[in-house]
């Protein structure tokens, strides 16, 4: 099943490059594996050249800031800027490189982010050690990186009890209820009429009225958290499969009218399949507002282990390297939920316009 | 095959049978006459053509024959049924302006569709498809998408997914209105050969005068507020014909005479 849903993807690709749809992968065979004129790979190897001399000249940059944190030179900062320029240089030359050779092109479109983003690094490092910023306002990036492996431990338990526990069992049954509902909205004309508005109304409840209400109801634990998760993520959910399931085209309607199809085989073989891009910007959605939901609900009581708590109550000790550690795991976790979300989308909707690449 | 069908006692009758067939649609700015008292009978085997401007309402004639729209006045039997029970015993394939082809699904699949609905098994299905497809020459792109495949190779689809339930009338609204000329007169001589290779009913709307010409055994010449026939023409070109008889002079003046009657009906 999965093989043969990435093949049709490569024949997809292969039929839009070539000029003959019937052809098009022969054409693509016989075309040379890497078709650039030499001189492009000559730029390639200038930047990347450029690119490792900045990082060894930081990388040595950094032992000498702390060797010296808060009383470096003038000549420190000049050579900060020299590396700057280096960087913009490099990232330039890897940036304009384009290839058809799919490896290599990905490799590339990583790259240039990494690149952006441990700049953005290096300068905070530079700019909170160099200024001896206090750790109170903004810890330096190694610190946070020193309590984050030193903490793994309570990390991984917060992780646990907020993430695997309240998110994604919220997550599921909000999703799952705010689909189910659409079924029958959909079924049932009344139902829509009546649901649609109010869910309208309950979405703009705001989060932090609704989360201590369901900690009175649901206890301190995990489940009141997940209940504030499936109020977020049941109306997006049930709102976008609406809109989904009525955003069939006349023709291909009336192309099943015409086969006498029933509502069921109409609902599994033409309007779900239409809806599903609909589905998938709601998981999308959902897998966000989920983290920021359980997160902000154990602001409001919770056993003592949680991310959400964690923050509330390191932020009361002055630990801000440990809000920054638990910070960089939400994001991480955030965006691999994203991430696999988005993933899924393009395997099953793979024949979207969005999609086809 | 022919004279098989004619032998049986039912066939004798009109495919189509229309008298005084009238619909109004009711919108804001009050009743709209789309059709207004049509009379026509579609024999067994035939070819017609309805042509008309935009507006003429030949689409919406298509459609109550399809059971797509009710009318609201006169009488109209498909196969000596209602449209409505035509429609459930699947007796006509329609083909859209466009494809509409689902994304989702590959060409053979798509083709397959009406087949699954009707509930047909796997391994019939998959012999029809090949027949089908085989039919309208695709059958090397079974595999592909429909977004994979140009315009013209997604309409030969459609119309192989309208055959592949077996059906015996065949209902197109414009289906090449949207190609290019070079693709349409290339697909009009297709189905004329696919018309005389399967011996179905053919009732097909266009715009066209040329297509309609060249196609048709009959054809239907309609016109606006209210949409009427004005004028049924008989053709009789030889049944293997090739787009050259469009220089010939019958053709010519069929196609004058289709055009003076588009003209009366416009003023």
């Amino acid at each position: 099943m999965k093989k043969s849903a990435s093949k049709q993807l490569s024949l997809a690709t292969t039929a839009m490059d070539g000029a003959s749809t019937g052809f098009a992968g022969a054409t693509n065979r016989s075309a040379p594996v890497l078709g650039q004129p030499p001189r492009m790979f000559l730029g390639l190897g200038r930047g990347l050249l450029l690119l490792g001399m900045v990082l060894v000249a930081a990388g040595y940059s950094l032992v000498y800031l702390h060797q010296h944190p808060g009383a470096v030179a003038i000549g420190f900062w000049l050579s900060v800027l020299l590396f700057w320029a280096m960087t913009w240089i490099g990232i330039n030359a890897v940036a304009e490189f384009e290839t058809l050779h799919k490896n290599l092109q990905r490799l590339i479109d990583v790259l240039v982010p990494l690149c952006f983003g441990m700049w953005i690094l290096y300068l905070w490092e530079v700019i909170t050690v160099g200024f001896g910023v206090p750790k109170v306002l903004l810890p330096a990036p190694s610190d946070i990186a020193l309590r984050l492996v030193s903490s793994l431990d309570i990390l991984r338990k917060d992780f646990y009890q907020t993430f695997a526990k309240a998110v994604l069992s919220g997550y599921i049954m909000g999703c799952g209820a705010g689909f189910l509902t659409a079924i029958l909205a959909d079924r049932f004309d009344f139902l829509r009429r009546g649901l649609l508005p109010l869910g309208n109304l309950v979405s703009a409840l705001p989060i932090i009225g609704v989360a201590p209400i369901m900690v009175m109801w649901f206890g301190f634990d995990w489940q009141s958290k997940a209940a504030v998760v499936v109020i977020m993520t049941f109306f997006p959910m049930l709102i976008n499969t609406v809109t989904g399931l009525n955003a069939v085209a006349t023709m291909e309607r009336d192309l099943m009218y015409s086969y006498g199809a029933s509502y069921n085989q109409t609902l599994l073989k033409l309007r779900l399949p239409t809806a599903l891009p609909f589905l998938f910007d709601a998981l999308k959605i959902n897998s966000t507002l989920a983290m920021i939901g359980a997160i902000v609900a154990e602001f409001f009581g919770t056993p003592i282990v949680g991310m959400g708590f964690r923050i509330s109550t390191e932020v009361g000790r002055m630990n801000i390297d440990m809000v920054w550690a638990e910070i960089v795991v939400a994001a991480l976790a955030g965006s691999a939920f994203y991430g696999i979300t988005a993933l899924l989308e393009r395997y099953f909707t793979f024949w979207h316009p969005a999609q086809r690449h | 095959m022919k004279t098989k069908v004619q032998a049986g006692g039912v066939s004798q009758s009109p495919v189509i049978d229309i008298q005084d067939l009238s619909l109004v649609f009711k919108t804001a700015d009050g009743p709209v006459n789309a059709l207004h008292e049509i009379s026509l009978t579609v024999q067994r085997g035939d070819f017609v053509s309805f042509i008309g401007p935009s507006g003429c309402g030949k689409t919406t004639l298509l459609r109550v024959i399809a059971d797509l729209e009710q009318p609201t006045g006169g009488r109209i039997q498909v196969n000596g049924m209602s449209p409505h029970e035509a429609r459930l015993a699947r007796a006509y394939g329609y083909v859209f302006q466009a494809a509409a082809l689902y994304p989702w699904r590959t060409i053979e699949r798509n083709v397959a569709l009406p087949l699954e609905i009707a509930g047909i098994g796997r391994d019939e299905q998959r012999r029809r498809v090949d027949q089908f497809l085989e039919l309208v020459e695709l059958q090397d792109f079974k595999k592909k998408f429909p977004w994979q495949l140009s315009g013209g190779m997604q309409q030969r689809a459609s119309i192989a997914r309208a055959l592949c339930v077996r059906p015996e009338l065949l209902l197109m609204d414009e289906p090449f209105g949207a190609l290019d000329e070079i693709v349409r007169d290339h697909l009009n001589e297709q189905l004329l050969k696919l018309w005389l290779k399967t011996n179905k009913t053919i009732v097909f709307v266009t715009h066209s005068i040329p297509e309609a010409v060249f196609l048709s055994k009959r054809i239907v010449v309609m016109s606006p507020r209210p949409g009427r026939v004005i004028d049924i023409i008989d053709t009789n070109f030889p049944t293997q014909r090739t787009l050259d008889i469009r220089e010939t002079p019958e053709f010519i003046e069929i196609a004058h005479r289709v055009r003076e009657g588009l003209r009366s009906g416009h003023d």
